[in-house]
């Protein structure tokens, strides 16, 4: 291998130690004083607190800065945990894998490998003709961006660890469970012609070293990157949110939405597949949706489909899947999504 | 002159990768090329799975996210 080697620096770890701990101490000072602040803000203003409107902008106050301080936390954490990994890495692990374990580990590594949308094609031919199998490379596509930070950080601030992790473990299973079946399926040949074609096998990468300072400086670039980018979906989120809070007749969402209204489950996800948001403009409405009686498996299976499927994603994928074998990925898929949105409603009921 | 080239589907990372080879090869003083591959056939064509990428005389030095300013200064200078 033709590497360069890596320049030596030994940058002084202490600043970043200190500034550290400034960071946790100023999160945890902020984070303590939310219900102070959202009560002291709306004593600022002309209405009455156990009115409708009261209610909602104390609801909105106290959730916005909450949410935007947990998700820069995860979002942290993440971009620190996703500088141990590249796609050129995780595809060695998974390359000549068996279907099986290899869709367990591709949907895992889908979750920490850093991924952008808009590499999503490079990747796909990047898997397929390095020998990672189609079934094991969808497991990754799927996982990939159903099971991300925001969406984790936001039903983690908002619904609580419990969901939160309940999702994580079912939108795993949906990436192992339809990655498997797409092989098993042996679809191969609906792949376009050319995609078959590239046989470039892996690029040599020359070796870096990340020190613990990147590490850190890719964390603080994720926030920068990721809240920057979602922070007014969440507010607008939150303020739809807050006037369902508000406003909302509860009766009304929970005969709709409600678990006792089976279709609710199938029409959640037909609605939410062609759709395209992501988790942060749509997880702050999911709650208040909850909060007024409608069945969380319902909400979950909305916020799956539109997430984990959407027509862009479908027509950047076009240029090198076949029509059927994208009309497969989102039946699999889908009908994954229908099956977690029943069982959530029977394990939370 | 060192060939270089920029592999991408055309998001905005790809054209910051771009500006970023630009401006280290200027501030090193050497005289590059620098060219744009769009072509999805034409990137899978270099083994690599992920956007942007940069390949300096053909050789492929980079793949995913933006580059590290210090490590560009190097793959341009060597």
């Amino acid at each position: 291998m033709k590497g360069v080697v890596a320049v030596q620096r030994e940058p002084s770890a202490l600043p970043w130690i200190g500034g550290m701990a400034a960071a946790v101490v100023v999160w945890v000072l902020l984070y303590s004083q939310l219900i102070p602040f959202s009560e002291w803000l709306v004593s600022l203003l002309p209405v009455e607190r156990h009115s409708h409107l009261g209610e909602s902008i104390a609801f909105f106050f106290y959730d916005v800065p909450k949410v935007l301080l947990l998700l820069t936390l995860v979002v942290f954490a993440m971009g620190v945990v996703r500088s141990y990994f590249s796609p050129e890495r995780t595809r060695a692990l998974l390359a000549g894998r068996r279907v099986g374990v290899g869709n367990a580990m591709a949907a895992s590594l889908g979750i920490v490998t850093p991924f952008c949308s808009c590499s999503a094609v490079p990747l796909f031919i990047g898997f397929v003709s390095a020998g990672v199998p189609l079934g094991v490379t969808f497991s990754f596509l799927i996982a990939a961006p159903m099971v991300n930070e925001v969406a984790l950080g936001l039903l983690f601030a908002l619904l609580g660890w419990k969901v939160a992790l309940t999702y994580l473990g079912f939108g795993l299973a949906i990436a192992i469970v339809a990655g498997w079946v797409i092989g098993r399926l042996k679809l191969e040949g609906w792949l376009e012609p050319w995609v078959l074609k590239i046989h470039a096998g892996a690029a040599d990468l020359p070796d870096t070293t990340t020190s613990w300072p990147d590490r850190v400086r890719a964390g603080l670039e994720a926030v920068r990157e990721i809240v920057g980018r979602v922070w007014y979906w969440i507010i607008a989120g939150i303020a739809a949110g807050a006037l369902i809070h508000g406003y909302a007749p509860e009766e009304l969402l929970a005969s709709i939405m409600g678990k006792d209204a089976w279709w609710s489950v199938p029409a959640a996800v037909v609605i939410g597949i062609p759709m395209y948001s992501n988790a942060a403009g749509i997880i702050p409405v999911v709650e208040a949706l909850l909060g007024k009686g409608a069945a969380l498996g319902t909400v979950l299976a909305f916020m799956m489909s539109v997430i984990a499927l959407s027509l862009p994603e479908m027509i950047i994928l076009r240029k090198v899947l076949s029509v059927k074998l994208i009309a497969v990925f989102v039946a699999v898929v889908g009908s994954g999504i229908l099956a977690v949105g029943f069982l959530f409603n029977l394990l939370f009921a | 002159m060192k060939d270089v080239k920029v592999l991408g589907p055309g998001c905005k990372r790809c054209d910051t990768a771009v500006q970023m080879v630009k401006d280290a090869a200027a501030a090193a003083g050497v005289e590059i090329s620098v060219s744009k591959v769009t072509d999805y056939a034409e990137i899978a064509r270099f083994g690599i799975a992920s956007t942007p990428a940069i390949v300096v005389d053909g050789q492929v030095v980079h793949a995913g996210g933006l580059p590290k300013a210090e490590d560009l200064a190097r793959w341009i200078a060597a």
